[in-house]
């Protein structure tokens, strides 16, 4: 079989991309959650605030830490795999990743190094000062990385020059007609996929009877922030759907499965198989008009369709309608999570109704595979083109030997899914153990400086008597 | 046109900033890892990966912001050199995933400690080789008719030496920076190994230095035509200067271990700056040798160039920020000032 270079490369980039997303998806929303819970411990005094920000630390650093190593490979693959592309956008996207490591990056790897280790070195109101950098640098990094996406979804601002773009106004460029729509999608998107990790955690350790005061904090203050944001992101959806028919009409076809040239009084397809040979779909279960009401707010309101332009430059239409499908299907599940759980907690029987707790402990990766399906419909629903309408991804691969590219996707493939399982076990690891007791938190917050240092990291040594490897049982680094 | 040119020189002189921070910075905490295979105790692994933990992850950002401002400042050097080197880039990617992550999961592990200290330390290592095979091929110049990314130009003997001379260069930064954050005879050792590391790096220099201009007309009329090598002879001697006091301040720390009297402080902290310095000098050397060039004789700073538009879009972000940057980055460094303490402290 001959090796297709442009397809490997495409390959890996979404292979190495799609593992990326999902760490920053939990750590953006996770950073925020523990700045909440840190800002309400220094408001209150409540230490049950400062247990929940002290066990969810724990898998924030190992979720960024994951975010960090996979995020560099891509800053890199953009000129290793796209070397054309680079060389033809850099103008435009390099200076918008620029100021995402200027403005982002540096501030989020500055503080949380005190995040993480600075609890006995700064005060109270210093840390939760880092704390909450780090969970701002969380969102303006995903400023910036929207902005540059969404350029080349909507791409406006720019002349071409000689086969290179250069940009004639740089506001136009950032905010591009999808990217605020974009944000604040991706942004609730990473909120509420981390609210769902936290909630079904929660949700487990109630289920098992274990930690019940802080299972029942946790799920409470989780369950009323889905409750929010999970409407109010079908909302921002529903306005980027419009967006989306408004400035990519056929990545709105391949989502909705729309083939005539144009179709009044759409219906909505909640099932259906798309078939890009025949140009129609088979096995349709569909409300009539509903499509046609939601996107143009009249029952027999126009949509454009696939076959408006040719099959050269139509997506793969299955994948783009089954991820939409995905999406939308687990967003309406988490909203009938958080309106039954408002129920229940009304009710008055929200912690003990096991039927309920039992299925929202599965839902921790929920958030998830929506995040990725969503970016799934985004990104194959754009192709052929990377910059859309203006060039094509097929046209600036690098010219590497397809066996080189093999080569790295492998290693990429082997490296990350041993990674992944890594991760899930440690998860798994930390989650088991549960949280500090309360007055422990008390005793660790003692400061480096203070007198009662010594006699508190004694105590910690005879906790940990039973590992052997202890490092202060060297004598002579300890002196 | 005059505009123009400074500009871009500013960028280019950034950039240079960006890759010395980053040698420096991701160096002494690659150079940990390095340095592992020597250290045997569990207790010395601890404190190696401790005295790192808390700034790893911004020294490594340093090597996103030479990317990006690569990417952004010189889009068409940043493509050339990317696909070309593709490669080495990819191996040091997974170097660093499976090093970073051994931060997060060695501390948190039981039965795999003995797996995350081997990716730690083959990790950094692979990392640090595959930087200096990329410096090495840089120096030496891919070939001239045209970018061609099939060919294995970066494997070279003069190259597999840069790689290895990079990883040496890094442990003298480890061990420096081991002198001055910790103790006892780990600190002994460390002083120890750094002697002999400011041997070995001074030896690679100095061959890396005659391997250059042996191979490479260019850089040899660049060093010792006309009366360049008059005003340019500070450098090796000012190295030559460094490297005698590193390696005196190592030998007293040392003979303090072997007498059982107190260090001196100044003597622990001196040999880190040294050691920079070492590196700044072999920088300032690297520059003389390839500038114009981002890919040598082939293409230059100026014709690499992003447009006006971008260069001058970046200005205000990089005057505000970077100084800030600075700021927040030692502010991070003095909170930790001082020994590091075995104590369980963290999240």
């Amino acid at each position: 079989m001959e090796l297709d270079v442009s397809i490997l490369s495409r390959l890996q980039f979404a292979f190495t991309v799609s593992f990326h997303i999902i760490f920053p998806s939990i750590t953006i929303g996770l950073a925020t959650l523990i700045a909440i819970w840190e800002g309400l411990w220094l408001k209150t005094g409540n230490p049950q605030y400062l247990q929940l920000a002290k066990f969810w630390i724990k898998p924030f650093a190992i979720t960024f830490g994951m975010g960090v190593v996979s995020g560099i490979v891509l800053s890199y693959e953009f000129g290793t795999n796209f070397s054309k592309f680079s060389e033809m956008a850099g103008a435009v996207i390099g200076p918008l990743m620029a100021y995402e490591v200027l403005t982002a990056f540096f501030l989020e790897a500055g503080f949380l190094g005190v995040m993480l280790f600075g609890w006995q070195r700064v005060s109270a109101r210093m840390h939760f000062f880092a704390t909450v950098t780090v969970a701002v640098g969380t969102w303006i990094s995903a400023f910036w990385i929207i902005a540059a996406n969404s350029w080349m979804q909507t791409p406006q601002g720019h002349q071409f020059v000689d086969g290179k773009f250069e940009v004639v106004s740089w506001m136009e460029v950032i905010f591009n007609p999808s990217m605020p729509y974009r944000f604040f999608h991706m942004l609730l998107a990473a909120f509420i996929t981390a609210t769902f990790v936290v909630m079904a955690t929660h949700a487990w350790y109630l289920r098992k009877g274990q930690h019940i005061d802080f299972g029942r904090k946790g799920l409470s203050m989780t369950l009323w922030i889905a409750l929010v944001l999970t409407p109010l992101q079908a909302w921002v959806g529903d306005l980027h759907g419009l967006n989306v028919k408004e400035h990519q009409p056929v990545k709105l076809a391949a989502m909705e499965g729309i083939w005539a040239p144009t179709e009044a009084n759409v219906p909505l397809l909640l099932f259906a198989l798309p078939d890009m040979k025949a140009e129609k779909n088979h096995y349709e279960v569909a409300v009539p008009g509903l499509a046609s009401l939601i996107l143009t707010h009249s029952w027999d309101g126009e949509l454009q369709g696939l076959k408006s332009v040719p099959a050269a430059d139509r997506p793969n239409v299955p994948m783009v309608f089954f991820s939409f499908r995905v999406m939308v299907g687990i967003g309406m599940l988490m909203i009938g999570v958080a309106l039954l759980g408002a129920y229940l907690r009304w009710r008055g029987t929200l912690y003990q109704s096991n039927w309920f707790l039992w299925p929202v402990s599965f839902m921790a990766p929920t958030g998830i595979i929506a995040v990725l399906a969503g970016w799934y419909v985004v990104e194959i629903g754009r192709q052929p083109w990377i910059i859309y309408g203006l060039v094509r991804t097929s046209e600036v691969v690098s010219p590497l030997p397809a066996e080189r590219v093999l080569f790295s996707l492998t290693l990429f493939v082997l490296t990350y899914s041993l990674l992944f399982a890594v991760y899930l076990y440690f998860m798994r690891k930390l989650i088991k153990k549960g949280p500090a007791p309360v007055d422990h938190l008390q005793q660790q917050r003692i400061g480096v400086k203070a007198s009662g240092y010594a006699l508190s990291f004694t105590k910690t040594l005879a906790t940990d008597a039973e590992t052997s490897n202890s490092p202060a049982t060297d004598p002579k680094g300890a002196n | 046109m005059e505009l123009e040119l400074s500009v871009s020189l500013f960028y280019l002189l950034l950039l240079g900033f960006a890759i010395l921070m980053y040698v420096l910075l991701d160096g002494f905490d690659l150079g940990m890892g390095i340095l592992y295979p020597w250290f045997n105790s569990d207790a010395e692994h601890d404190h190696l990966m401790r005295s790192v933990a808390h700034v790893w992850d911004g020294n490594e950002t340093w090597l996103v912001f030479g990317g990006v401002i690569l990417f952004g400042a010189f889009p068409a050097a940043y493509a050339a050199i990317a696909s070309t080197f593709y490669l080495p880039i990819v191996l040091m990617l997974i170097g660093l995933i499976f090093r970073g992550v051994a931060f997060e999961y060695r501390f948190k592990s039981d039965t795999s400690k003995k797996y995350w200290n081997s990716a730690f330390a083959i990790g950094s290592s692979l990392a640090a080789f595959c930087q200096g095979l990329m410096l090495g091929t840089l120096v030496q110049g891919v070939p001239t008719d045209f970018i061609d990314q099939s060919s294995f130009s970066w494997l070279s003997p003069f190259s597999l030496f840069c790689g290895l001379a990079v990883m040496a260069g890094y442990a003298l930064l480890a061990c420096c920076y081991l002198v001055m954050k910790s103790r006892g005879e780990l600190q002994h050792k460390a002083a120890r190994y750094g002697q002999r590391l400011v041997l070995i790096v001074m030896l690679s220099m100095l061959l890396v230095s005659l391997w250059t201009v042996w191979i490479e007309p260019e850089i040899r009329v660049r060093w010792f035509g006309g009366w360049h090598a008059l005003w340019l002879i500070p450098l090796p001697l000012l190295s030559v200067l460094a490297a005698r006091l590193l390696f005196r301040d190592l030998g007293r720390v040392n003979r303090s271990h072997k007498a059982e009297t107190a260090v001196q402080e100044r003597h622990e902290e001196r040999p880190f700056w040294l050691a920079s310095g070492l590196f700044l000098l072999a920088f300032v050397g690297l520059l003389v040798s390839v500038f114009p060039y981002l890919l040598p004789r082939q293409l230059t700073y100026l014709e690499a160039a992003a447009p006006d538009s971008s260069l001058m879009f970046m200005l205000p972000g990089i005057f505000i920020f970077l100084p800030l940057i600075c700021a927040y980055t030692l502010w991070g460094y003095k909170i930790f000032a001082g020994k590091i303490e075995d104590y369980q402290e963290g999240y």
